[in-house]
């Protein structure tokens, strides 16, 4: 229920009063409010949760999981296989 | 997909699992709150990965499976009036009520729609004009923004024809009520990161000072997860009790202050009922009076309705961490994803639904056979 997911901002535009975003997930694009993220931007990484953006994802706090698996030595191996 | 992939690496993944068994000397019971996290737990076995003192128990915080039994029952009350569209999210049409569910309503010729975003429901009220419509408005501090802003928007379009029947809910009185309580087994928590995406973690640390327990903000992938216990095991194992914030990339302390502001306007604090918990004071949230007129609620006149949970469904003790729902006779058997008895089972975040898709009941029956 307090689902969020991670897309990219293609467009905005003002609508009625709202400002509204197409935001794609991978292979699909959704319409997301961008009324509680005044700041975002084309570019950016939002979460989305029932059509809202609710936060814009701090890109250098993101990073911070590709500097684990580099200190833990991990990036020049490869993946296994499988789940 | 960016900021999911990397998360659910199984390399990192492993790694973090190493981390905590090389960290953890004692068995530390630790409660994630949220359903969604509850769901990946189970989903990528992440329990089975930890070693085997450190016990994840799954805690309340899945909004379809606390959502009071006479509430569903208002609800269905209200969907089989004439002239009534009645909007909801997925998953609460399966929810039973005293007698039964929305879909049986539906089946029977009610109007009932699901709706990805409550403001969708606020546009067939405006492009229905001859019809009552109704939003189921359930969630927690997560979704109240959005039920919010749907309010806010009815309003601003001067809409006659719209309503919310509202039951929110609250993270931080539940948690609160857990941790008071004589049979709190749990010494950690995993907070809930979409919860806190909007209302920072500021409570939380007044929670953590008041009883002296770790708090780590966590997110929902299965390294966000093991990274948040790590933490957790982390504290435990020195002796600190703080909160931190696991999952900085979409929460800050001061939270979502448009979101909250918007959610300050439309609503305000109140009592609400918790299935399987009971009443718990200040842990809801319900219409301002300036709102009434998009009450549900008043505008159909449904408030009288109480209702009595099934004595033989053991959700009560699952959604409080105090048994698993592996420990209920009716488990897989007169209770299933197909045949719910109790909230649990309905939701795919409810803790019973969870454990019976991800194949741990075949460990459940193995035992009681």
């Amino acid at each position: 229920m307090c689902l969020a997911v991670p897309g990219r901002i293609l467009e905005t535009e003002e609508r009625e009063g709202n400002r509204i975003a197409k935001v794609q997930f991978g292979g699909v694009m959704r319409q997301a409010f961008l009324n509680f993220v005044p700041e975002a931007v084309v570019g950016d990484y939002v979460m989305v949760h029932v059509g809202f953006a609710i936060s814009r994802v701090d890109e250098d706090e993101a990073a911070r999981t590709y500097q684990l698996l580099e200190s833990l030595g991990l990036l020049e191996s490869e993946p296994g296989g499988g789940e | 997909m960016k900021y999911i992939d990397e998360y659910r690496d199984e390399r990192i993944v492993h790694a973090l699992a190493a981390q905590i068994a090389r960290r953890a000397t004692r068995p530390w019971n630790l409660m994630e709150i949220c359903g969604g996290q509850t769901h990946t737990i189970m989903r990528y076995g992440l329990d089975e990965l930890l070693p085997p003192g450190i016990r994840l128990v799954h805690g309340p915080g899945c909004p379809v499976c606390v959502t009071p039994l006479e509430i569903v029952d208002k609800a269905i009350e209200i969907a089989s009036r004439p002239g009534v569209i009645f909007v909801s999210y997925g998953d609460m049409l399966r929810v039973p009520g005293s007698r039964f569910d929305l879909f049986r309503v539906k089946a029977a010729g009610a109007d009932v729609r699901i709706v990805y975003s409550p403001m969708e429901a606020v546009k067939l009220a405006r492009t229905h004009p001859d019809r009552q419509v109704v939003f189921f408005g359930i969630g927690f501090e997560t979704t109240a923004p959005a039920n919010a802003m749907a309010v806010w928007e009815a309003r601003r379009q001067a809409l006659k024809n719209f309503s919310v029947l509202v039951s929110h809910v609250l993270v931080p009185p539940a948690i609160r009520l857990l941790l008071g309580s004589p049979n709190c087994v749990v010494q950690g928590f995993i907070a809930p990161g979409h919860v806190c995406t909007i209302m920072g973690y500021r409570e939380y640390a007044a929670l953590s000072r008041d009883f002296g327990v770790p708090i780590v903000v966590g997110g929902f992938e299965p390294a966000d997860l093991l990274e948040a216990v790590g933490m957790l095991v982390a504290q435990l194992e020195d002796g600190r009790a703080e909160v931190e914030n696991q999952y900085a990339r979409s929460v800050s302390y001061e939270g979502n202050l448009p979101a909250q502001s918007i959610v300050e306007s439309v609503f305000e604090v109140s009592d609400r009922k918790w299935r399987g918990i009971g009443m718990i004071p200040q842990s809801g949230l319900r219409l301002r009076a300036e709102y009434a007129a998009f009450d549900a609620e008043q505008v159909f006149r449904v408030g009288e309705i109480t209702a009595d949970e099934p004595a033989e469904c053991i959700s009560a003790e699952v959604l409080q961490g105090l048994k698993r729902p592996t420990d209920c006779p009716a488990f897989g058997r007169g209770c299933t994803p197909e045949k719910p008895m109790g909230a649990p089972m309905v939701s795919a975040e409810g803790a019973c639904a969870a454990y019976y898709h991800y194949r741990r009941h075949s460990i459940a029956e193995g035992r009681v056979c």
